[in-house]
């Protein structure tokens, strides 16, 4: 399908996502020129933020401003829908948002808030990366990674299962198995 | 026998004595008192050796269900898990969140609605769920000190909950709500008034280490059932179960 033109662009949607959480530096480090270009640069045409609890605001920006239309908005009930119409997830690294991004098999490169007292979060993140099922930055290395991400070595997430946890519980139980 | 509590003016201050009366009281508070100490000891042994051993015996009734839910991951998670469970056997089914937490409960109540929307007539009746909320040992970032009020809080209210559910079956997932919860089951099957098996299903999230809910459920042997999803922890605590991915 061709998408020259001015009105036959295909748009590619990025998505940022901080889930419930307050993670200004990502927000910040999203709406900056360099990675709008960097984004731009890559095939990307629409950068839609969900900011959470965060105190810093993006700049809207519309089509005709340029190369990226940039909105945003602080939560949603479910975010399943914009992870579902975008190509490209950044998301921080809650489990949650990690699972049901990889679990639509879409492109996740995963930021982790080293604000974050406990950081375990990292470590999932970082396993997940090892396996190549996401990329895995911190915010200053952000740039770079959409630079330089080939999304054809992604290697598809094959959901998991609770079957083994619970055919357990019952054995312990005493119920006969199915 | 007569005891009587003496208060002494000493140099340091008021203290308390006390005071026997004769040889036989101090006798019989010698005797009383180990055996009563050795009783819970034995107790204990009992309850530490049955504890982590399944059941030998073919079950067919229903157990009551206790479900500690948490925010973050832990509630999507565990809510997977329930998806999974044969509804008829784990019923009825008590779901708990900490009492600052109000997504939790919300998103277990629509998976039990969309339940009942599935039900067919054949079932047998069983009571409905319940949503319950608990007050919260500490919260993030909460001083140690006031941390000490708040989890004795929370450990009555727990106590309390045990009481008027009586799970036969607990499944928690790590977060700290679950703590005063399995303590007070561990209470009950202590003093015997009540058996309850404790699921313990550490988070996908952590890979390499344990959380501290997680940690204290291993060492202090409250778990019948340790689970965890990632290989390197199977290593790290031999006597916990690898069940690989649950999402």
């Amino acid at each position: 399908m061709d998408g020259a033109g001015n009105g036959g662009r295909i748009r590619k949607m990025v998505f940022v996502t901080v889930g419930t959480t307050c993670f200004d530096a990502l927000v910040k480090a999203v709406d900056s020129r360099q990675i709008k270009e960097a984004l731009s640069k890559r095939g990307y045409t629409d950068l839609m933020i969900q900011m959470g609890r965060g105190s810093y605001a993006p700049s809207k920006v519309s089509e005709e401003d340029g190369p990226l239309t940039v909105d945003y908005f602080a939560f949603s009930p479910s975010i399943a829908d914009y992870l579902k119409s975008a190509s490209l997830i950044i998301s921080h690294a809650g489990s949650g948002s990690i699972f049901e991004t990889l679990q639509l098999g879409k492109s996740l490169i995963v930021v982790v808030n080293e604000d974050l007292m406990d950081n375990h979060q990292s470590e999932l993140a970082e396993e997940l990366a090892e396996r190549k099922h996401l990329f895995y930055a911190r915010p200053q290395m952000l740039q770079q990674t959409i630079e330089t991400m080939d999304l054809e070595t992604l290697v598809p997430y094959v959901p998991g299962t609770p079957k083994l946890v619970v055919d357990l519980m019952n054995k312990f139980l005493g119920f006969p198995t199915d | 026998m007569q005891l009587f509590l003496v208060l002494q003016e000493g140099k340091r201050g008021v203290f308390i004595n006390l005071k026997g009366m004769g040889k036989v009281n101090d006798g019989i508070l010698c005797f009383i008192f180990p055996i009563f100490v050795t009783i819970i000891v034995v107790r204990l042994m009992y309850v530490l050796y049955w504890v982590r051993k399944p059941n030998r015996s073919l079950r067919t009734d229903n157990l009551r269900t206790l479900i500690v839910l948490g925010s973050g991951g832990h509630t999507a998670e565990m809510l997977r898990i329930v998806n999974v469970l044969q509804k008829d056997r784990f019923a009825p089914r008590f779901y708990i969140a900490a009492a600052t937490d109000s997504m939790s409960l919300q998103k277990a109540k629509v998976l039990e609605d969309s339940l009942i929307q599935q039900e067919n007539s054949g079932r047998k009746m069983v009571e409905a769920s319940q949503f319950i909320q608990i007050y919260r040992s500490r919260e993030v970032g909460q001083s140690y000190v006031t941390s000490i009020a708040t989890t004795l809080i929370a450990l009555a209210h727990a106590v309390w909950l045990t009481f008027r559910i009586r799970p036969q079956v607990i499944i928690c997932n790590g977060p700290g709500t679950c703590i005063p919860l399995c303590t007070s089951a561990f209470l009950f099957k202590l003093v015997g008034l009540g058996w309850s098996n404790i699921f313990y299903v550490e988070s996908i999230a952590r890979v390499r280490k344990v959380s501290l809910s997680g940690l204290l459920l291993y060492k202090l042997l409250l778990a019948d059932q340790f689970y965890v999803q990632w290989p390197q922890l199977q290593k790290k605590y031999p006597r916990a179960q690898l069940v690989g991915c649950l999402m």
